[in-house]
């Protein structure tokens, strides 16, 4: 199993670990609900070196990364990051992703885990005649998402970039602890925070950094199982659960980074054909009205019928409410429509609810 | 770290005996393992039930598990306040995290239970 640069400072910090595609992460370390908490309330520190690093350059770059996906890449500038996915012809998802503007011909793309080998493969095989050099820097690369309320306070005094300057989206290079970083001011949490990504060969003295500078502030090391539910929270997807190779991005209800002006691009024939017929089903947030948790795979019933399944569901420890996600017919997306999911020998009353379940206040 | 009166079963309950009445509660090992739990499903007052039979479910934050019954008997007290504050099982589970109490039908069900040492012993086994 791979490790990151970061496994001893997790074994020193006292974490489970999980296997999670091939990787052995923190599942959590003094709890999942005590890390979540602190995330919403202070702040929490999490290893996400197992995400992909994928770099895309050359005269080409920006034609060919428009081409790959539905967001429009041409609004960045240098210092932006935006949200955005790599697309089937059919509008699915090969994943979900973030594209950093490095330069006008120099692009990075954050990718999950799971996808790393399968979206660079994808890439590849998409490159044609786009004059475009394909870096897979994974490996070499070492990434921490510092998240919550207290998280500028916590990392300004370890860094020289002014992160009050750094607005959501935007990222900036420059030291942190003594190292060279990049960071943004991005994340997958539903608050503000930063996520830092280095080539350093020793990283973990930027974990440490972090952590001794947090201290003061509540600051917990968090692990997969908060982060999960952190952003189940703030709806935000997840590749393998809500989305993947069957559902189309405007289905994820994403149309927000569907940009059919552009251009052309993988998936936009269908994404338009689909748009003008409508949609059939579309993902939906729910909570449980009967106690219970809605987990993955459990099935979803309107009308008495199955029409689907749980594709994430967990108990909030924020909201303490039992919430999930599901695709729905369209019929049955309207907010309060009322739900059934079946936990096991049972059928336990659920409702439509708006999305997302928490939003921060600013 | 084991009560050395307790008896214990390999999906890890354990049970503390009092007269003819079975305290079943689950122990610091099977919290652990399940992480902060948030419901616990119980079994109505007057439900008979038989060695391993499920008397409930347990749901943490990751994961739901099932109790199951240590001895055979009737259900004569659940432990109400875990509807209300479930970490109690959590925070301490050979005592306030207690989850019924079992009248029992036949006392020797208690002998294919283990020991606190030979519990200790079946921990250690699963932990290598």
């Amino acid at each position: 199993m791979k490790r990151t640069r970061f496994y001893e400072a997790h074994r020193r910090a006292g974490a489970k670990f999980i296997e999670f595609f091939g990787w052995e992460m923190p599942l959590e370390y003094s709890g999942i609900v005590s890390e979540h908490l602190a995330v919403r309330e202070r702040a929490g520190l999490f290893d996400v070196s197992h995400m992909g690093e994928i770099i895309i350059s050359g005269p080409d770059a920006l034609a060919f990364i428009q081409y790959l996906t539905p967001n429009d890449v041409s609004r960045l500038s240098p210092g932006q990051a935006q949200y955005n996915a790599l697309t089937t012809p059919q509008g699915t998802f090969i994943d979900d992703l973030l594209v950093y503007c490095l330069d006008f011909n120099k692009y990075l793309l954050v990718v999950n885990a799971a996808n790393t080998q399968k979206d660079y493969n994808w890439i590849l095989d998409h490159k044609g005649s786009f004059d475009v050099i394909i870096d897979n820097a994974s490996d070499r690369t070492s990434q921490l998402a510092l998240q919550g309320p207290k998280a500028f306070e916590i990392l300004q005094p370890l860094t020289d970039i002014s992160l009050d300057e750094l607005r959501p989206f935007w990222w900036q290079r420059g030291k942190v602890a003594g190292l060279d970083c990049l960071v943004s001011r991005t994340g997958y949490t539903g608050e503000d925070g930063f996520e830092i990504y280095t080539e350093a060969p020793d990283p973990v003295i930027i974990w440490d950094a972090i952590m001794e500078e947090g201290k003061p502030y509540g600051l917990l090391p968090a692990g997969l199982g908060a982060r999960d539910n952190l952003r189940l929270e703030a709806k935000m997807m997840l590749y393998g659960n809500d989305i993947d190779e069957t559902t189309t991005v405007l289905e994820a209800d994403l149309k927000w980074i569907v940009k059919f002006n552009k251009g052309d691009f993988i998936g936009r024939e269908a994404l338009l054909k689909q748009q003008e017929e409508g949609l059939q089903r579309k993902i939906v947030g729910f909570e449980l009205i009967d106690k219970g948790i809605a987990r993955r795979h459990y099935p979803v019933y309107y009308r008495g019928k199955k029409v689907s399944e749980v594709t994430s569901g967990s108990y909030s420890p924020f909201l303490k409410k039992s919430i999930g996600l599901a695709y729905l017919p369209i019929e049955a997306t309207e907010i309060n429509t009322e739900l059934e999911i079946g936990i096991r020998e049972k059928k336990a009353k659920a409702k439509v609810v708006a999305t997302p379940f928490y939003r921060r206040s600013k | 770290m084991y009560p050395q009166n307790f008896y214990y079963t390999r999906d890890h309950e354990w049970v503390r005996v009092e007269g003819d009445v079975a305290i079943v509660g689950i122990t610091d090992y099977a919290q652990k393992q399940l992480g902060d739990i948030v419901y616990i499903e119980l079994p109505a007052l007057g439900t008979h039930l038989e060695v391993h039979q499920s008397i409930g479910s347990i749901e943490s934050v990751k994961a739901v598990s099932d109790v199951f019954s240590p001895v055979s008997g009737e259900v004569i007290e659940v432990n109400e306040e875990l509807n209300n504050s479930p970490e109690v099982i959590n925070q301490d589970p050979y005592d306030k995290g207690w989850i019924i109490k079992i009248r029992m039908k036949n006392k020797e069900d208690l002998n294919q239970l283990m020991t606190a040492s030979e519990y200790e012993k079946y921990v250690e086994s699963l932990e290598v």
